[in-house]
């Protein structure tokens, strides 16, 4: 509701009030052709980039290259194949794992971190804010080397720490651990973008509000649960979103990784990988369609379901 | 203005009584929030001090001494030589092609994500409902999901292994224009607009002379998401493009990396090391440079999705 320009531009016309309503309206029924010349460029890039391409790949899953005679249509067997092949089950369980442990670290580190800098009891905010948001800056190959040569036996980190413990130090790339290696790089690289955008949501929150507080002796752990936490509703439903996405289609990281330990990450440790490898290893590309569509529908679901819980909850906000 | 009180979103950027409650507030520092920070801090410098210590390695000191701190001979000038002499200096060709990609790719996707969330923002038209859908469907959707299908296509059309399939697929981001389309909300004044038609000016001209200065700080803010990203891209150079001569920095490191494990491949180590602190550098200079702008742009975006 928030985003219509009438509501942003209506609180500012207070001083034309008797014919302001009058004017928003006409202004914003004045239909025309105008705003296609706006959006036309965009949307003809997205078409052929985006569009295009998901109707091709539906196109391709629905065939199979065969030995003799090109392309069979198949209808959704590619799909069956997908359902109960046990490669592909095993990389969605494993982004699976990853998501539901490595998201709700990540996010509660970067909650508190965002609450700490808005507490305005640290020395040094900005260098605190800037050096925890750098790693988002850097590359996901350059960031899986650095952890991974940190990883490794070979270069001096963890071997050494190993030696110092007697053995005892668990290998970071070893089948048990390697997942929470990969969701130590990605909370590296992630924890400070999130910090951020709860600590912008943080920052609009009007003053008066925690004069209020003062006034009425609330502690600062009744502010952060009656104030803080629900300000940063919708911040914290965002941020979600697109952890949750990028931990489903998690690629670059266990890709480059897998370098290091082609035994501990497969080369269908997660279903972009597995989708990656059918096509460019196997040459399966109706097949690796298939699984290309069946991710992108699980995306969608998943994105929808917190788009619903989103308005839910501004519906209630507003009412 | 009950609008103002229960979307404060609305008063961002402007706060002078949360400016006025910090400083009479006049909070004592907190010892273990500072320590918890810090700690925070040290985690998330840790890799880079480890980049910048063993780009002064070289290949055999990078195995036989510790990797926090300097040792051996101090190689980071024979170091970086070697990254831009390396097989007939490569890399700085993949660095002249990760900067084309990322002036086409990001300076072309924020200049259609503005024109576009600036008309989404201002203008009624036919079919509006129906784009706000399908834009928004596509901010869930990433890249990455769209990768192989997008290869297989560009791959019919004869597109990989050419610039065009790396900088095409940048042009698209959804996100920056979800993010000008709230900004412009606020930022553009429906009755600047109103006044510049009634003065007879053109509705482009109104934009260019007008609103895009409005628009300023919004822009910075998707340029810095798209540059980033593209600068950063690895996923789809990787899929699109077979030929060295077309890689960016991410692709051709990570060639230079894997070298190590094919039969007959030189092991250099060093040089992906130095590589990558170089390939990092002017991201960060550029990140730290315009972060402010990006956070203040940040809020409205983040606030009201």
């Amino acid at each position: 509701m928030s985003l219509n320009p009438a509501v942003a531009a209506g609180t500012r016309a207070v001083p034309r009030r008797r014919n302001g309503p009058a004017r928003r309206r006409r202004a914003h029924g004045r239909r025309s052709w105008t705003g296609w010349a706006f959006v036309g460029p965009f949307l003809a890039v997205f078409a052929f980039a985006l569009i295009v391409p998901i109707g091709y790949a539906i196109y391709l899953s629905l065939y199979r290259q065969q030995l003799i005679g090109g392309n069979a249509f198949v209808g959704i067997d590619n799909y069956k194949t997908a359902l109960s092949d046990p490669q592909f089950w095993a990389s969605l369980r494993r982004v699976l794992l990853f998501l539901v442990v490595q998201v709700p670290i990540m996010t509660v580190l970067a909650l508190l971190a965002a609450l700490a800098l808005d507490s305005a009891r640290l020395r040094w905010t900005p260098l605190y804010r800037l050096s925890i948001f750098l790693p988002y800056a850097v590359p996901a190959v350059v960031a899986s080397f650095m952890w991974g040569f940190m990883y490794g036996t070979q270069f001096g980190l963890v071997s050494r720490l190993r030696s110092f413990f007697g053995g005892h130090f668990p290998d970071p790339l070893s089948s048990n651990w390697v997942l929470g290696s990969i969701g130590n790089v990605v909370t590296w690289e992630f924890v400070g973008y999130n910090m951020l955008i709860f600590y912008s949501a943080l920052r609009a929150v009007p003053g008066e509000l925690y004069e209020a507080a003062e006034i009425d002796g609330a502690s600062q752990l009744a502010i952060v649960r009656w104030i803080k936490l629900p300000a940063l509703r919708i911040a914290i439903v965002v941020s979600l979103v697109f952890s949750v996405i990028g931990s489903v289609q998690l690629f670059n990281e266990p890709e480059i990784l897998h370098q290091l330990a082609p035994n501990t990450i497969p080369t269908n440790f997660t279903p972009n990988m597995y989708a990656y490898n059918l096509s460019f290893a196997g040459q399966e590309y109706n097949y690796s369609a298939a699984i290309a569509i069946v991710m992108g529908i699980l995306t969608v679901i998943i994105a929808a379901l917190v788009q619903w819980y989103g308005q839910r909850t501004e519906r209630r906000g507003t009412a | 203005m009950t609008a103002t009180t229960e979307k404060p979103a609305l008063t961002a950027g402007r706060r002078p009584p949360r400016l006025a409650r910090r400083a009479a507030g006049r909070k004592r520092h907190s010892v273990v929030l500072n320590i918890l920070m810090t700690v925070m801090l040290l985690y998330a410098v840790l890799p880079l001090f480890w980049l910048v210590v063993n780009s002064s390695k070289s290949q055999t000191a990078l195995f036989s001494t510790f990797g926090l701190w300097f040792g051996g001979k101090f190689a980071l000038w024979s170091n970086i030589h070697q990254v831009f002499t390396y097989d007939n200096g490569i890399f700085v060709r993949w660095f002249a092609n990760t900067v084309l990609y990322v002036v086409a790719g990001a300076g072309g996707a924020t200049l259609l994500a503005t024109l576009a969330g600036y008309g989404l923002a201002k203008y009624d038209f036919p079919g509006k409902r129906a784009v706000f859908a399908v834009v928004l469907g596509a901010v869930a959707v990433p890249g990455t999901a769209l990768a192989v299908p997008t290869f297989l296509l560009f791959s019919k059309l004869h597109l990989t292994n050419t610039p065009w399939a790396v900088i095409l697929p940048s042009l698209v981001s959804p996100l920056g224009l979800y993010l000008i389309w709230v900004y412009a909300a606020e930022a553009v004044p429906t009755e600047i607009l109103e006044a510049a038609r009634i003065d007879g000016a053109g509705e482009f001209r109104t934009f260019l002379v007008i609103s895009s200065r409005l628009l300023g700080p919004g822009m910075v803010t998707v340029a810095l998401f798209t540059v980033v990203a593209t600068w950063n891209n690895y996923f789809l150079p990787l899929i699109m493009l077979s030929q060295p001569n077309w890689y960016p920095l991410t692709v051709g490191l990570n060639e230079w990396n894997s070298q190590a494990s094919t039969i007959g491949g030189e092991a250099v180590y060093n040089l992906v090391i130095t590589g990558s602190l170089l390939t990092v550098i002017p991201i960060m200079a550029t990140f730290l440079y315009l972060q402010r702008y990006w956070r203040s742009g940040l809020a409205a975006g983040s606030v009201k999705a």
